[in-house]
């Protein structure tokens, strides 16, 4: 276990804390209010196009941070392997923290590794908890939400859940298609301009696109109205949606954000994320309505109107 | 067509129906026999498009909906009692059986493999052997020209435990059941299957029910078309059969689809969920390909399966009820722990109005 932390882990995460490897780490750093999360990966495939489980577990949890209004700053890192799991693979997904990480302006700090009788575990497990400062004036919370709101999707959605539908074994369908991970605090940071007309900011990983706008509505009491032309969708996404009869609304995104701004200031916020490399394609989507009913309502393609249901259940192929 | 035109399309569509619609005083009441139609028609949000006094109910033809909790189970007990490799589509893998789902089945560490096209079966048979492979046969005329077509290059391979479970079923005799039924008053017949069919063999709606039908795409405006066609032969009172997805559907469809259907399986009695056992409705592997038919060659007993009495798929098949009036709707029957089999397919009624909403 040492050789494994001295050799593979250290040389790539190491920033001048974690080598000392003290029993906890001291941040003296941080000024202000922090946010603080947690969050476990055990994705399958642990490989997928575009990423893999380290540097998947880098950004969820940076990006649970980062729609709380926070920068994230430190991380901890804790995997469970399962024995036998192959060393070139963990090298892989180590060097994929660390690329994640930096790219991120993270730093891990603080870590642990455990072994676990084959069978115990499926290949690796992996969670992170995160640190961030606090840099939201007003803390982004569904609770500020009101009518007219507007609601901002940072770029293209479903593009993770359908790269990792696509890789799992059963498939041998060839699309151009990467998984869209990345953090969105670039994003967010941008937003916070919009000081208190940013109302709520979420990442819409499970569930998609779909079960987020649910969860505004069902927080808020309010209905949502979204139109299916403006909701950006690449290319590869649709045919492969279309392939797999899976709703590319409910497939699931790792670097993407939701936010609701104040009415009237979708445009500006649009503006801010012109320039932001992990927000191209961002689009205004739709609003929050004086409907009566908590729900989500989308304006279709054709000009009729449907609902737009909360996601469940195993997504699977269909049959005819 | 450009998509810019769509909705203005749409419209003028939508602006007929509901004219055609104010000339009559009854409900009108249109089956969509196909499974695809009911989710792109909820999918697209068409039915904000009707009036009142339209009605479109969905009907038997979504392959899994139809397929009975027996079926599941005798799947399971080849698995069991054989050691058998179950080879399905994905959308069989949680309908619920007796001694639970083919997801229950792999949880407990049996082998389910999950294809996207029946060719692959074949080559799973090869890897899996010698223990025996089990096909499970569930759909329509028009999934079932690939399977025959794969059973055929099983045979000219010589592969010796690749087996099917046939629950395959032909659309005809259950549309006679349902073209009977006074509250129907026309078909959206499905694209997909009269690709292989043809249109003109749909001839006994209007000949012997007095009764329209026509044959849609499953583009939004593919299906509002076929609408006001259906809408517009039932008002002025001239029921015929019309083709609407001409740019796929011939009028006497894939003669070589169907040649290879009928070179593998002949017809037999089949039983449905919701209808019962309806002579001729289902296929059989026949002559040299008798070889693969799991039941005769993989002997079980099966059981008897109890449907939940409180489970209403039975009627929501034949179209005499809506998902919403069944009192397990969204409350003891969801996608994630479904009770029916409209529930847990991707194009079940139930799981249709569930991820769309009943409007």
């Amino acid at each position: 276990m040492g050789r494994l932390i001295r050799d593979m882990i250290l040389p790539r995460l190491d920033r001048g804390r974690l080598g000392l490897l003290p029993d906890s780490v001291v941040l003296s750093d941080i000024r202000g209010p922090i946010a603080y999360t947690t969050d476990s990966f055990v994705v399958s495939p642990i490989f997928f196009p575009g990423g893999n489980i380290g540097s998947l577990a880098v950004h969820g949890t940076c990006n649970d941070l980062a729609c709380s209004g926070a920068r994230p700053m430190f991380l901890s890192l804790a995997m469970i392997l399962e024995e036998g799991f192959p060393l070139e693979k963990l090298e892989t997904i180590l060097q994929s923290v660390a690329d994640a990480a930096d790219a991120a302006g993270v730093e891990v700090v603080t870590g642990d590794t455990k072994v676990v009788p084959k069978g115990s575990a499926d290949g690796v497990f992996i969670n992170t908890s995160g640190i961030g400062r606090l840099e939201a004036r007003e803390i982004p919370s569904a609770a500020r939400i009101a009518e007219g709101d507007e609601i901002l999707v940072s770029g293209p959605v479903g593009n993770h859940g359908m790269s990792v539908m696509l890789s799992r074994a059963d498939f041998s369908f060839d699309f151009d298609l990467e998984s869209d991970s990345a953090s969105v605090w670039p994003a967010v940071e941008r937003l916070l301009e919009l000081g208190p007309g940013l109302k709520f900011v979420r990442d819409p990983t499970r569930g998609g696109l779909a079960a987020t706008l649910n969860e505004i509505a069902a927080m808020t009491g309010k209905e949502v109205l979204i139109e299916e032309t403006a909701v950006p969708l690449d290319k590869a996404v649709i045919a492969a949606s279309e392939m797999l009869g899976i709703d590319p609304l409910q497939a699931a995104n790792e670097g993407k954000i939701v936010a609701v701004v104040e009415k009237g200031l979708g445009e500006r916020g649009l503006e801010l994320l012109r320039d932001c490399p992990i927000a191209h394609g961002a689009a205004l989507i739709g609003k929050i309505t004086p409907g009566t009913r908590p729900r989500v309502i989308m304006n279709t393609r054709i000009g009729g109107a449907r609902v737009v249901a909360e996601p469940s259940g195993e997504l699977l192929p269909r049959i005819c | 067509m450009n998509p810019e035109y769509e909705p203005l399309t749409a419209r003028a569509l939508a602006g007929e129906i509901k004219d055609l619609c104010a000339s009559v005083t009854q409900t009108v009441r249109f089956m969509e026999v196909c499974g695809t139609h009911t989710m792109a028609i909820h999918s697209a949000g068409l039915k904000s498009f009707f009036p009142e006094n339209l009605k479109l109910v969905s009907g038997p033809g979504c392959p899994v909906c139809v397929t009975e909790k027996r079926f599941i189970d005798h799947a399971i007990l080849l698995a069991r009692h054989y050691d058998a490799c179950l080879i399905t589509f994905g959308d069989l893998v949680r309908v619920p059986g007796t001694f639970g789902s083919l997801a229950t089945l792999r949880a407990e560490g049996g082998r389910v493999r999950v294809v996207y096209s029946p060719i692959q079966a074949v080559e799973i048979a090869l890897e899996e052997a010698p223990r025996p492979a089990v096909l499970l046969g569930v759909g329509f005329e028009t999934t079932v020209p690939t399977v025959a077509a794969t059973l055929m290059s099983a045979l000219r391979k010589n592969v010796d435990n690749l087996f099917v479970l046939s629950a395959f079923k032909t659309i005809h005799p259950p549309l006679r059941i349902l073209a009977a039924k006074e509250d129907l008053h026309g078909f959206l017949l499905p694209g997909h299957v009269s690709a292989i069919i043809g249109s003109d063999c749909y001839s006994y709606l209007p000949a012997d029910f007095g009764k329209p039908g026509v044959v849609a795409g499953f583009e939004p405006l593919d299906i509002l078309l076929a609408i006001r066609d259906l809408i517009r032969l039932t008002v002025e009172g001239f029921p015929q059969i019309v083709n609407d997805y001409t740019r796929v559907v011939r009028a006497n469809g894939n003669p070589a689809a169907r040649g290879v259907t009928e070179e593998v399986l002949e017809p037999s009695d089949a039983s449905w969920r919701g209808l019962g056992v309806i002579p001729g409705s289902g296929l059989t592997l026949k002559g040299p390909y008798y070889r693969f038919d799991a039941a005769a060659h993989l002997p079980v007993e099966v059981p008897q399966a109890e449907d939940d009495p409180r489970c209403k798929c039975a009627a929501i098949l034949t179209g005499s009820l809506t998902p919403d009036k069944c009192g397990l709707f969204g409350r003891g029957c969801t996608p994630e722990d479904p009770v029916g089999p409209c529930m847990v397919s991707s194009e079940g009624t139930c799981a249709a109005y569930y991820k769309y909403g009943a409007a």
